[in-house]
């Protein structure tokens, strides 16, 4: 498996990484270096087995949904470069 | 001071020879003195701990004192302590202060332990060196050339050189017993699920657990006391009754079953650190436990499954640090994409964000059956290599790591090499099992770690036979030189 650099990109993008065109060589001789690796996988027949998500079968619990702490916004808030009254900032993005 | 366990410290505290602004004041100034050479903490502030000190000292006086209250305890930069700064080793969060505390620290607070400050780490916990680190790198109190090892390298160095009794840490592959290996301490990754996750920066959520990094396993024993127990707030965390791990651990261990698997005596591991585990499993023979040979087929696959597993959970979880809402913001950008791509380019080290990216891409459209899933299928022969290998043992005992530490900079720039650390830890996190790293022996002045893993919820077994071990051998008092 041998990744082209406008491959890298594209995954870098989906990462929401930006990546430019000397990293994306040295990315990709890496990840093909990992990419081996994990292909060692496909030598095993899997044919049958359940996958296994967790360590232990436990069941998602629920529970209430209430309030358990109702100073925490401003703390929240003020953890951001940026925010206006009850709102975080972001560039934006409806014309 | 410096050498005493946490019950010695604790007695002491109780029957008035020290304070614990006393004791606290004691470390912040070794701290001081010896932190510059080894960075292990990323963040101290003497003024916050003599206040919690304070306030135990209180504590103690109305004679409410438990196991652990006043002492210090070093606690990994990967839980947020609500008023600390708390990295998790990156630029990404280097101006984040906790607004809230983990479950792991509000049960130090309310057992009345001193929070001595956060220990450096690898970026987002995934290094097996420390070298990935924003903060640069730890260094190992044994050979201040070398790594102490990841990604808990710096609780590992400061228990290590003595600048606390003991501190926390987080085990994803490795990250536990593979620096306590390193350092010649004892470290125990519990069972998925007994420790809280909440407030614990999440890496691969699916493996991510914490336990104790100490001199001794019965240290180990009174940290997991504290740690372990139900949390609402964790979905993962087990609901079972509350141990005292203390309870047992002098037990006798005749009879007992250990199995060697002999996939851990293959290619790969050093010859004389392989010497050192059959010295460690010739004395268990003497203190009369019997030695079986079992197998774990699938052993050599735990890393391929893990180099999906682990990146792919982390590219969802590492999605969160978007520059919005807390953590690092790029300075200039043209749109929202811009914001995001840039933040992520600048705040993000090297590692991670190669790790990002193969998660992505064994997520991606198309890749998901031949990659996750098939991984997971995989897991499964992992976790059943070990149920079957329980039918035949009480425990398993091998090699923590492949080798002693190595120097710095020696495989940095090959992944493929740094991951093979982890050969002998990272199928007990895929199967969820507790595992153990406790000092057996010096390679040219470099420790050793024997690894015992247990089956679920089998920790007062694995404390007490690694406290057994350590009543008979002094591995586990030896320091290193140039910290006295």
């Amino acid at each position: 498996m041998k990744f082209s650099n406008e491959e890298i990109r594209k995954i870098a993008h989906l990462a929401r990484i930006n990546i430019n065109e000397i990293e994306a060589n040295k990315v990709s001789e890496k990840l093909q270096g990992i990419l081996g690796l994990i292909e060692q996988m496909t030598q095993v027949n899997t044919d049958g087995i359940e996958p296994m998500a967790h360590a232990l079968d436990i069941t998602q619990p629920l529970r209430e949904d209430k309030v358990t702490a109702d100073d925490i916004r401003d703390k929240s808030l003020n953890l951001s470069q940026e925010t206006d009254q009850s709102l975080f900032i972001v560039p934006k993005v409806i014309e | 001071m410096e050498k005493l366990s946490l019950k010695e410290l604790s007695d002491g505290l109780k029957a008035k020879k020290f304070s614990s602004v006393e004791v606290t004041q004691f470390f912040l100034d070794r701290l001081d003195r010896y932190n510059a050479s080894i960075n292990a903490f990323i963040t101290v502030d003497n003024e916050k701990s003599l206040k919690m000190a304070k306030r135990s000292d209180e504590i103690i006086k109305e004679g409410r004192q438990d196991y652990l209250t006043g002492i210090p305890i070093a606690q990994k930069d990967i839980f947020c302590a609500e008023g600390w700064k708390t990295t998790c080793g990156s630029k990404m969060l280097d101006n984040f202060i906790s607004p809230y505390d983990a479950t792991v620290i509000s049960k130090f607070n309310n057992a009345g332990a001193v929070n001595l400050g956060k220990t450096n780490m690898d970026e987002f916990a995934m290094g097996s060196s420390n070298e990935t680190s924003y903060y640069g790198n730890v260094k190992n109190p044994w050979n201040i050339k070398n790594v102490p090892g990841g990604s808990s390298g710096g609780s590992a160095a400061a228990v290590a050189a003595m600048l606390a009794p003991a501190a926390t840490a987080t085990d994803t592959g490795g990250s536990i017993r593979q620096p306590a290996s390193l350092c010649g301490l004892t470290g125990l990754k519990p069972t998925y699920g007994l420790v809280s996750r909440y407030g614990m920066i999440a890496f691969a959520s699916s493996l991510d657990q914490a336990g104790p990094m100490c001199h001794s396993a019965e240290d180990c024993a009174a940290m997991l006391n504290v740690m372990s127990g139900h949390d609402s707030r964790d979905s993962t965390s087990i609901k079972r009754d509350k141990e005292n791990y203390l309870n047992g651990i002098h037990d006798p261990i005749k009879g007992l079953k250990i199995g060697i698997p002999k996939e851990f005596f293959s290619e790969g591991l050093d010859t004389d650190v392989e010497k050192i585990i059959e010295q460690g499993i010739a004395e268990y023979k003497k203190l009369g436990a019997e030695i079986v040979d079992i197998s774990l087929p699938n052993n050599h696959l735990s890393i391929p499954v893990y180099y999906v597993i682990a990146p792919a959970e982390a590219s969802s979880n590492l999605s969160r640090y978007d520059g919005v809402r807390y953590g690092y913001r790029t300075k200039e950008y043209d749109d929202l994409m811009d914001m995001y791509c840039k933040t992520r380019e600048e705040g993000f080290g090297e590692e991670v964000k190669r790790r990002i990216m193969i998660g992505t891409y064994v997520l991606s459209a198309g890749y998901y059956d031949a990659y996750y899933l098939k991984a997971q299928k995989i897991r499964r022969l992992i976790s059943e290599d070990f149920s079957k290998a329980f039918k035949k043992c009480d425990v398993i005992l091998g090699p923590s790591a492949p080798s002693v530490s190595f120097p710095i900079g020696d495989k940095k720039e090959d992944p493929l090499k740094m991951y093979m650390q982890d050969v002998y830890t990272i199928s007990t996190n895929l199967a969820g099992l507790p595992g153990l790293s406790m000092p057996a022996g010096l390679i040219n002045n470099l420790p050793v770690g024997i690894q015992l893993i247990g089956n679920y919820f089998s920790e007062a077994k694995l404390l007490n036979v690694a406290n057994i071990f350590q009543m008979n051998s002094d591995w586990h008092h030896l320091s290193p030189k140039g910290f006295e």
